[in-house]
């Protein structure tokens, strides 16, 4: 639990006044890009909404729209990317979407920050270490010379870099990677952002190095009132990790929950598949690992019907007619998902046992019998 | 440095001095091959037998060849690089005299060439497809197809006898009148500048766009700093080293250009002085201006191999680890 | 804690109505500059080979009309003694088309072979190859022209044979590269394990793969030989007068610029083009064979 979100006692009402002030809300975003085959739709409708120090995960496979979504609200999207109008990301009283980058220079990298992938590449290789956070603290918050080293030798030391003077003066490429990721965190924190993004923020680094990053980005996320999104296709990042949790597919959200009652009794047939695919230690030798059939489609023309249907092993006809929408589950209004036939319900059971009778799905994909965990 | 950085080096020198060996060679022969006797440009058509036998022991034309290189070799490692047939005037003193013309030329056409592409490229990497972008890449392939001569006398019409603005051709020393030297500089270098300008801004344009795509640019951007410093420390910093690898194939081909330009503008450099040796058949001029740009060329280039790595702080950590 | 929105629909909406403000995506186009590249040199060509049957007059032919505009029996007017510009122009392009193709030529036949045998065997061959396209490196271009031109004294067969030494580094190079990454590849290795003797491997099986890029540059290295050998008879030290060639052409419209600029503005803009041409040609080519064509 962060410090600062309110405690969930009983039945809460999403949209109380006094519910902690709300940072970041996205409203049918969608972004589509330009391409010779036609507009690819990265995102399609999107909506979110961020607390005061809390942090949300979004899960995903490559091609869901995740990174996009993180760029779109950056603004740092491809020049063939196009939000369309009736897009809305509102960060307190400002609309993101529509607001014009030049007249809000220290908006980015001052209330809003990210920390990408690969931090092999995301520093730049010909300047030093130092010299890239000074520049920043220099520029943003006008901070003398000799001030604005000393805050970055702060920083750095915050991060966890030992010997941070020593540091301060190397290139990119002195550094380890885990090292690495560590300077691009201070990076983003440096001017104290509200709102940090952090995109698949470990999967380049080896895995004991994952866990310290995290580690690092959970004390941050402590220390200070700063809301996270944590963007992964790891479910196992977020599991311990985050407060809410959204499951995105093909550009849309499909589920989204408090991330222990997604892992608890998650209701989308796709988280359901991720949850399936991570690898357990408990399961005997040489169980097969279950994996998803398909891939995630590149959205261009859809054809009507929900988008994780040729992949569902609970598909409906109804599933190929019709798109659902996000829905609020009414025993419980924090958790949504958009499908006809969803897990732990009468008829999402029997939609499942139906097609594992019939071994097939009616989007034709075989289905085999569940394995229970 | 480490052995590895110092066994690179030794091989770039190694190299170089090789080639240099092999072109005075090449320069040396060159006059061998030239038909007819060397004693008939140097004495009057009648001479008698004695005067030839006498001039061919002089100048020790009947020597073994190689003896003859290594008179010849020795004398220009003392700066003596002959004697011209036509005005008996030390070849060496002529380059002297000539060669800032020459070098002032070729600085002044790289500077600007440098000044005008730079800017247009990361511009127009910017903002591909813009006004700017589409009007280099117009002027560029326009310019790509004008060989430096033509563009040359092409200018000189337009500017200098149609619009009557710049003076056709002729020079002005510094020391004289200032403003008339610019004056007389404006079309020669911008002719020579011409065919730079049109490599480098391509070059540097097609880098930046690879840059500009990369990661740290859009962390940069992620952090909300100003599109110049982005494109600036960022970006071109790192771009710029292509540059510099090309600029060795740049300064062949400004020695070249050279040569063209002061034919057009009738400037008193080392160009015209070769050009006029070889149609008053005075081999020596000719032999020298070819060793000396031949030495120089090669030695720029070995100096920007051997410079490239201090450049770019990765290339200097791949070779030193 | 995440949010929804309420009120939502069971089914989602349909695809919203700012669709119609994205334009629409472009198609490529054809590629208009190659195609003209083609056709001007196809016409300049056929122009220098049947340039004697042409109904031209004589281009060494001096004429009383001096310095005549264009139009009436001289077409593009004459020279500063009279001669026809057209006529020229066509026997000038004769002379540079066929200099310009048969150094070429050479360049490639000799540059090919050096770049394939460095490139398959490797090892000491590659070595004293790689020195001696190096020396000819040394020296720059226009430079080692002037070299060779005074060496073997002005004429025809000189410039053909320097031009063809100036290009012969660039067809090593890639014949060289080419080379090298092709004989990794199964078919030579397949080659090599049925006993096929070296000649063979390098006639049969890579000289057909590195022709494509090779072909490529060759139009490159065209455009560069018509502009070295129009520079060498601008300086009046290629082309021996008073064979017609745009280079002394120009040359020779210097003096008169002001008064008949034609004179000058004509051989310029067939230089342009017909550079012009072979550049779009080269970019299409390269465009369709790969970038290992590029030098």
């Amino acid at each position: 639990m962060s410090i600062g979100a309110r405690p969930r006692a009983g039945a809460v009402d999403a949209t109380a006044e006094t519910a902690p002030a709300r940072l970041l809300e996205v409203r049918d975003l969608r972004v589509w890009f330009e391409t010779p085959r036609g507009h690819v739709r990265a995102v399609d409708g999107v909506d979110l909404t961020l607390r005061r120090g809390e942090t949300l995960g979004v899960v995903g496979e490559s091609g869901s729209g995740k990174s996009v979504l993180s760029r779109a609200i950056m603004k740092i999207l491809a020049p063939n990317a196009r939000v369309l109008p009736g897009s809305h990301i509102r960060l307190d009283d400002v609309d993101l979407a529509t607001v014009n980058p030049r007249r809000n220079r220290h908006l980015w990298g001052v209330d809003l920050a990210m920390v990408f992938q690969d931090p092999m590449t995301s520093l730049t290789p010909v300047l030093p270490v130092g010299k890239q956070l000074t520049e920043t603290l220099r520029y943003h918050l006008k901070l003398s010379r000799q001030a604005a080293r000393d805050e970055a030798v702060r920083l750095l030391r915050l991060v966890g870099i030992p010997e941070p003077e020593k540091r301060f003066h190397q290139y990119p490429h002195n550094l380890s990677g885990g090292m690495r990721q560590r300077v691009t965190i201070a990076l983003a924190i440096c001017c104290q952002p509200r709102l940090l993004i952090a995109d698949e923020p470990t999967t380049a680094l080896d895995v004991t190095v994952q866990h310290q990053i995290l580690n690092l980005l959970g004390d941050l996320r402590e220390k200070s009132e700063m809301s996270m999104i944590l963007i992964t296709h790891d479910l196992g990042v977020v599991a311990g990790r985050t407060d809410t949790i959204a499951v995105m597919y093909a550009g849309r959200i499909v589920e989204t929950a408090p991330t222990r009652r997604l892992f608890a009794r998650m209701r989308h047939p796709y988280t359901r598949a991720l949850i399936d695919a991570i690898p357990k230690v408990s399961l005997p030798s040489h169980t097969r690992l279950a994996s998803i059939p398909g891939r995630p489609p590149v959205v261009i023309d859809p054809p009507p019907g929900c988008r994780f249907a040729p992949r569902c092993p609970s598909a409906q006809e109804r599933c190929l007619a019709e798109t659902p929408a996000l829905e609020p589950d009414p025993a419980a209004p924090e958790h949504s998902s958009a499908c006809f036939f969803p897990l732990g319900t009468p008829s999402g059971d029997a939609a499942r046992a139906r097609n594992i009778a019939a071994g097939v799905s009616a989007a034709g994909t075989p289905v085999a019998a569940e394995v229970t965990v | 440095m480490n052995v590895r950085a110092l066994r690179r080096h030794a091989g770039s020198v190694a190299r170089f001095l090789l080639l240099l060996f092999l072109v005075t060679v090449a320069v040396f022969l060159l006059l061998e091959m030239i038909p007819g006797d060397p004693v008939d440009a140097i004495l009057p058509a009648d001479a008698s037998p004695e005067q030839i036998a006498a001039a061919r022991q002089l100048y020790g034309l009947d020597d073994p060849l190689y003896e003859r290189y290594l008179s010849w070799i020795g004398g220009v490692l003392q700066g003596d690089l002959g004697r011209s047939f036509q005005t008996g005037v030390g070849v060496a003193e002529t380059i002297a005299e000539r060669a800032p013309v020459s070098l002032e030329l070729a600085l002044l056409a790289m500077l600007v060439a440098l000044a005008i592409s730079v800017p247009v490229a990361v511009w127009s990497a910017y903002r591909p497809g813009g006004l700017l972008d589409r009007a280099a890449t117009f002027v560029t392939s326009a310019t790509l197809a004008t060989p430096a001569f033509v563009l040359g006398i092409v200018l000189v019409y337009v500017f200098g006898v149609q619009l009557g603005v710049l003076p056709i051709l002729g020079w002005t020393p510094f020391s004289e009148d200032p403003v008339e030297h610019v004056h007389r500089l404006v079309l020669p270098v911008l002719t020579l500048a011409a065919g730079e300008c049109v490599l480098f801004t391509r070059l540097l344009k097609g880098d930046m766009m690879a840059t500009l795509q990369q990661d740290h640019v859009l962390s940069a951007r992620a952090r909300g700093l100003p599109t110049w410093r982005i494109l600036v420390r960022h970006a071109l910093r790192q771009s710029s080293f292509s540059l510099v690898t090309v600029s060795g194939v740049v300064i062949g081909r400004l020695i070249g250009g050279t040569v063209l330009v002061e034919a057009i503008f009738s400037l008193p450099g080392m160009g015209t002085m070769v050009i006029t040796a070889i149609h008053s058949r005075d081999y020596v001029v000719v032999q020298a201006m070819v060793l000396l740009s031949a030495a120089v060329y090669l030695l720029m280039n070995t100096l920007v191999d051997l410079t490239y790595p201090l450049l770019d702080p990765r290339v200097r950590k791949v070779r030193t680890s | 804690m995440t949010e929804l929105v309420q009120d939502r629909p069971v089914t989602a909406p349909a695809a919203p109505a700012s669709v119609a403000d994205i334009k629409p995506v472009r198609r490529k186009r054809r590629d208009v500059g190659a195609v003209f590249g083609a056709a001007w040199i196809a016409l300049v060509v056929l122009a220098a080979i049947f340039a004697d049957v042409l109904p031209l007059p004589d281009p060494n032919a001096v004429t009383n009309a001096f310095s005549a505009p264009p139009g009436g029996a001289h077409l593009l007017g004459t020279d500063a003694i009279g001669r026809d510009v057209l006529s020229r122009i066509v026997h000038g392009a004769r002379i540079s088309m066929a200099v310009a193709i048969g150094a070429t030529s050479i360049a490639m036949v000799i540059g090919v072979t050096l770049g394939m045998v460095a490139g398959y065997f490797r090892g000491a061959a590659d070595s004293a190859i790689g020195i001696a396209v190096n020396f000819m490196l040394s020296f720059p271009p226009l430079i080692f022209l002037i070299a060779m031109v005074t060496a073997l004294q002005p004429g025809l067969v000189t410039l053909v044979v320097a031009l063809a030494l100036l290009g012969v580094p660039n067809f090593a190079r890639v014949a060289r590269a080419n080379t090298i990454a092709f004989a990794d590849r199964e078919f030579v290795t397949a080659a090599k394990a049925l006993g096929a003797r070296p000649i063979r491997i390098l006639t049969r099986e890579l000289l057909v793969n590195v022709m494509l890029p090779v072909m490529s540059l060759a139009l490159v290295v065209m455009a560069t030989l018509v502009v070295a050998e129009g520079s060498l008879s601008f300086l009046g030290v290629g082309v021996p007068p008073p064979a017609p060639s745009w280079g002394g052409m120009l040359a020779a419209g210097r003096e008169s610029l002001r008064e008949h600029p034609l004179l000058v503005l004509i051989p310029a803009l067939f230089f342009f083009l017909t550079v012009f041409a072979f550049n779009r040609l080269g970019d299409w080519a390269r465009g369709r064979v790969g970038r290992e064509s590029s030098i």
